[in-house]
């Protein structure tokens, strides 16, 4: 009775926030209400029994990604017009954000409807993960039934590090022999 | 239904009587500081409200409380006020899973003395603090003041770069301890503080949390010759107590973990459970303001180094060690 309460409260905060993301000129205001979507999902995530996820969701994304995204806008030093947007270069943008993101609603649809509401309980019920242990629990599936997707991510990300640290090399370089 | 109304209840006074007291001691820390300081530099620090200026933080905060509250004018109103209140609600939140004490019965309710024992307790803290940041950034973006955005600047870079180690040097202590909870962290040390097992874990963790709270010798964001006042140099009134409120509950935050997971949390003989997290409490916070008058403050780019290139190779080197030690025992 009270979660689902708290779950349409905090569902419809997470709907206004994300909206609020799209539609504020600012690009300040605009990250502020996404770190406050991040941890109304986080809060949801509680509500799913799953609170390793929730302190993850808030730690990594509300707490180190945002804060780089904050940090970032503010070196930048956008000017009147950089804020307000300049609408002419933007206009292939539109008709092809509607596809793809039509696209992308059909598709989380489809896998919705044919996963989600079928109804089966499946192995994991809020009482077993109780008793193991919430973060015993993602530890344990993570290091034997999605081992190849999680080396996989961890390759990808190595990459993206790599690649960072030759962008920035490049730079030093470049000085160095000026 | 009458289990839930008294587990509420309980949970209610049990909230309302921590916030109290964190709440005093912050006021109390404060003339502490002046009073360690001022005898340090043989000084007598503030002698005029009271008995040995025992009612200076009243007096202080009155006057706080009716100053004009000045808003800049090109400031972004909204963020400005909402700033301060990012940063201190939650350095006040995270005292929520910390265990003051073992478990006592009054008239045949067992009462935990621990707000709430979640089963992620540490992760709970670190989120909730590394949502902190925001309070300093946002507020030195929106005064619309170059000291302030460049103190802003500097303390995310800072805090984001040291919230690496300090989370790191704690997994040591949940690799022995095989759980996040803190209450089960202070259980396992029974026997033996793990500062003695962990002694590069405890040391790693000093170092970054006195930068986590953006105290001296890491108090670059507020450098006051280079930065005026860094992030809050617009603000006035209760805005400004409020970030500075936040500061201290910060320092109590990661005494209160330095006491729980290296020192055996509540744990000591003769005095009561309460007591013993008090006094170890007090001991490191003792040693916050010690260091506070003994160093120099550090250079933006020793700090960087320092944090990037010998604390979190260190962090990780530790991991390893334990993992191989506890692989091969």
């Amino acid at each position: 009775m009270l979660a689902g309460l708290l779950f349409i409260i905090m569902g419809l905060i997470t709907i206004v926030c994300a909206l609020c993301v799209v539609f504020q000129k600012n690009p300040i205001y605009s990250a502020i209400f996404l770190i406050q979507t991040m941890v109304s999902l986080a809060v949801l995530y509680v509500l799913l029994h799953a609170q390793f996820i929730a302190a993850i969701q808030v730690m990594v994304y509300a707490g180190a990604i945002m804060v780089l995204f904050v940090f970032v806008i503010m070196l930048l030093n956008l000017n009147k017009t950089d804020v307000e947007g300049d609408y002419d270069k933007l206009l292939f943008q539109k008709p092809s954000a509607i596809i793809l993101g039509f696209i992308l609603v059909v598709m989380i649809g489809v896998v919705t409807l044919n996963t989600v509401f079928q109804g089966t309980q499946g192995e994991y019920t809020p009482e077993s993960i109780s008793q193991i242990g919430n973060t015993q629990l993602v530890g344990k599936m993570l290091f034997t039934k999605y081992v190849f997707p999680f080396e996989i991510a961890s390759i990808l990300l190595f990459a993206a590090v790599l690649g960072a640290i030759i962008l920035a090399k490049k730079q030093i370089i470049k000085d160095k022999e000026v | 239904m009458l289990n839930a109304i008294v587990y509420t209840l309980l949970s209610t006074i049990k909230i309302g009587i921590v916030i109290g007291i964190l709440l005093l001691i912050i006021a109390y820390l404060i003339w502490v500081e002046r009073k360690v300081m001022a005898h340090m530099q043989l000084r007598l620090g503030p002698m005029r409200v009271g008995w040995h200026g025992l009612l200076q933080p009243i007096a202080d905060g009155l006057k706080l409380i009716f100053k004009e509250d000045i808003i800049p004018s090109q400031a972004s109103k909204v963020v400005f006020v909402l700033a301060p209140v990012i940063a201190t609600v939650p350095a006040l939140m995270s005292i929520a899973v910390i265990p003051f004490g073992d478990t006592i019965s009054i008239l045949g309710i067992s009462i935990d003395m621990v707000i709430t024992d979640v089963n992620i307790g540490i992760l709970f803290i670190l989120a909730v603090t590394s949502v902190g940041v925001y309070g300093i950034m946002l507020g030195g973006w929106s005064s619309n003041n170059k000291y302030s955005l460049l103190g802003a600047l500097r303390s995310s870079a800072q805090m984001i770069s040291y919230e690496l180690s300090l989370g790191l040097s704690l997994i040591g202590v949940i690799m022995i301890s095989q759980s996040l909870s803190l209450v089960d962290v202070v259980n396992s040390q029974a026997k033996c503080w793990f500062v003695i097992l962990q002694p590069l874990a405890f040391i790693i963790y000093a170092i970054s949390a006195i930068a986590e709270t953006n105290r001296c010798p890491f108090d670059l964001p507020e450098a006051e010759t280079e930065l005026v006042a860094g992030f809050h140099t617009e603000y006035s009134s209760m805005k400004f107590a409020l970030f500075f409120m936040a500061e201290y509950a910060n320092i109590i935050t990661v005494s209160a973990v330095a006491v729980t997971f290296f020192f055996g949390g509540w744990r000591g003989p003769f005095l009561p459970p309460v007591a013993w997290f008090l006094i170890k409490m007090a001991l490191c916070i003792f040693f916050f303001i010690w260091l506070r008058s003994t160093y120099p403050r550090f250079r933006y780019d020793q700090l960087m180094k320092f944090g990037w290139k010998v604390l979190l190779p260190a962090a990780l080197a530790n991991i390893l060690i334990t993992g191989l030690v506890m692989v091969l025992l």
